[in-house]
């Protein structure tokens, strides 16, 4: 399946990823409103990890064997059909955090803003290319085939 | 000290409906124009830290900044101007002298502007790019004096000295590692690979990485002779003696040991934070005889494969010093003009010292043909190429081919904000502070060099077509498809062209 590969020699730190990520997932997908009246409900489903000069944006690895999948309690965590992505139904979730504590890549988080749910990547439900992907400035995530996966890097 | 006389030279407005507190601009400026207010959720700028590069303006993902130039001004006065009162302003402060970096910024006569081209009307057929075959491969190196045939049939007899076949007549001109960043150089490779041409090292060495570029690779040789060793040397297609440029004639490169980190410091073998001071001529060449030593040297370590180039900056007698150095063995010749970019020059010297490139090249190559030797060498014009209008303008002068470097970081994203010196560059150009190096992704900034080749090469052969000229060769040293429009006739005659209307 397609998923989003890391370039951390060419992120830059800007975190233009964070923002793009969190006005996808919008109500009103317009970059002002959605700072302005959504912001309190709204985080970015992806981590800029940074330490000294290095960083990289990591987002849900979509695994082949998603840890985070068996560990739900609720079943909140699944496969999309359509997409192939690994999303939290955010119904479902109940917020027992037991997805943050198995995932090998620490690509999940808790919601600390609106409801209590795990806030992961959706791989922007389907788009042909992930928000933080297409606004990138430096070319440092690619959306590619990548065979398999499991934890870190395929 | 006490209290500065500087004013901010830039007003940083940010529109408040707009601004969304990202703080994309905080985290890009490495200037700390930009700072975050947690208590207020406000991003604040601090004017007088801004230098105008626009990296902030660029990534904002809201549109949400604008820079511009600070309106305050002084009395208006025709002799002392904003510029010249701030230079003594700083100059009071600092006890220093100014430095700048990029090609001069003053307002001379720009000639490229005063010259326009000819087009075929009626009396000769013009030619359609896009259907008729157009031919832009052009060979630099020394032509032979004439053609000895076979006797009888038998092939040509002639020996063609080392050439370099540039699919584009433009080449990068010499930027080192150092004075600009290892993922610069690395686009530059890969461009000229990409689009058939070269690029210069500079006088910083080569990077081991780089070596594969080798044939699409000019090293040079400067007065330092940083990072000169005889693999280097062969790696290359071609050498490249740096006598001056066009920035700062008759001064040494400057590298300050800030930048030399311990790649930079292998590469140009000398030690980690040391400065880099080359020296202002170079002390094995003080005549034209000491120049035919160094090039025949050069010649007799790489076993007479490559083409020797010699650059200098154009600055008054340029047309006889060409001459002495074609005569020395220089297989091409390079010539720099006032406003030739720098990573870090004197300003005063980088605003006062040389000649325009339009009128040194006019002037060489017809005192080069009037000597006979014109063909001994190839003509390289540097010093502010803007445009494919340029290049073909140059051409018509006498040129066999550019060298471009500001339009090359130009395309890789450099706004011309003259900091280069300071090693802050936001646009991860001429720096070396890991944080900023990353910001140019080589396969980016190859991609964009390439683009900037190929689109000029389209606008070269539309031009060439209208004027009914099918290759490059036709063109060159054509000086009949230019005319000068609001020139003197002194300045038409050194150019060699006739006045628009005649």
């Amino acid at each position: 399946m397609k998923r989003i590969v890391i370039h951390e020699e060419h992120c830059i730190g800007c975190r233009l990823c964070e923002v793009h990520c969190l006005v996808q997932h919008s109500k009103s997908h317009d970059i002002i409103k959605a700072y302005r009246r959504e912001r309190t409900e709204l985080m970015p489903r992806l981590i800029v990890e940074e330490s000294g000069p290095v960083s990289f944006a990591l987002q849900c690895r979509q695994c082949d064997e998603p840890a985070c999948l068996e560990a739900c309690i609720s079943g909140a965590m699944h496969r999309d059909e359509r997409t192939g992505a690994v999303v939290c139904d955010e119904s479902k979730c109940v917020g027992c955090w037991m997805c943050i504590m198995v995932c090998p890549a620490g690509a999940i988080r808790q919601n600390t803003l609106g409801t209590r749910i795990a806030s992961k990547c959706d791989l922007c439900y389907g788009a042909d290319v992930p928000a933080c992907v297409a606004h990138c400035p430096n070319g440092a995530l690619t959306y590619e085939e990548v065979l398999e996966r499991n934890g870190g890097e395929a | 000290m006490a209290l500065s006389y500087m004013t901010p030279a830039f007003i940083i407005e940010r529109d408040q409906s707009r601004c969304i507190s990202c703080q994309v601009c905080v985290r890009q400026c490495a200037n700390d124009v930009h700072v975050y207010d947690i208590e207020d959720d406000c991003v604040y700028s601090e004017d007088a830290n801004c230098v105008g590069c626009h990296r902030c303006v660029t990534l904002c993902p809201t549109h949400a900044l604008t820079v511009r130039q600070n309106p305050l001004e002084f009395r208006p006065h025709a002799n002392w101007s904003n510029q010249v009162l701030r230079n003594i302003y700083r100059q009071a402060e600092s006890g220093g002298m100014l430095l700048t970096g990029m090609g001069c910024d003053q307002p001379y006569r720009v000639y490229w502007d005063h010259m326009l081209l000819n087009a075929s009307q009626v009396t000769n057929p013009s030619i359609d790019p896009m259907r008729e075959p157009m031919e832009l491969v052009t060979y630099l190196g020394a032509k032979p004096e004439r053609l000895e045939l076979g006797a009888d049939g038998e092939p040509i007899e002639t020996q063609l000295g080392p050439q370099l076949r540039l699919e584009v007549p433009i080449m990068f001109s010499a930027m080192s590692y150092g004075s600009i960043s290892f993922n610069a150089c690395e686009s530059l490779a890969r461009a000229s690979q990409e689009a058939g041409t070269f690029y210069n090292t500079g006088e910083g060495g080569l990077h081991p990485a780089l070596y594969r570029f080798g044939g699409n690779t000019i090293a040079q040789v400067a007065s330092g002779r940083f990072g000169v060793h005889l693999d280097y040397l062969n790696a290359v297609a071609a050498l490249e003696i740096k006598i001056g440029q066009g920035a700062k004639p008759g001064i040494g490169g400057h590298l300050p040991g800030e930048k030399v980190t311990p790649d930079i410091s292998a590469t140009r073998m000398i030690p980690v934070g040391t400065d880099a001071l080359s020296p202002a001529p170079h002390h094995d060449i003080y005549s034209i005889e000491d120049l035919r030593q160094l090039i025949y040297a050069l010649k007799e370590a790489t076993g007479y494969e490559k083409p020797v180039s010699v650059k200098v900056a154009a600055v008054h007698n340029i047309a006889p010093i060409a001459s002495g150095i074609v005569r020395a063995g220089a297989d091409i010749v390079a010539i720099d003009g006032l406003r030739g970019g720098t990573g870090a020059a004197p300003t005063q010297v980088r605003n006062n010292v040389g000649i325009p490139i339009e009128l040194a090249l006019a002037a060489v190559d017809q005192r080069l043909r009037d000597e006979g030797i014109r063909h001994r060498a190839s003509l390289v014009a540097a010093g502010s190429i803007r445009s494919s209008a340029d290049v073909v303008k140059a051409i018509a002068l006498g040129a066999d081919a550019v060298y471009i470097a500001t339009a090359a970081l130009v395309s890789m994203g450099c706004h011309l904000c003259q900091n280069c010196y300071t090693g802050k560059c936001n646009w991860g150009i001429a720096t070396q502070d890991p944080y900023l190096t990353k910001r140019l992704n080589p396969d980016i900034g190859a991609q964009r060099l390439t683009n900037l080749l190929r689109a000029w090469s389209l606008e070269i052969k539309e031009m060439m077509g209208g004027m009914g000229v099918n290759a490059i060769e036709s063109l060159r040293g054509n000086r009949d498809h230019l005319r000068g429009v609001g020139l003197n006739q002194v300045e038409l005659d050194t150019l060699g062209i006739r006045a628009a209307g005649l």
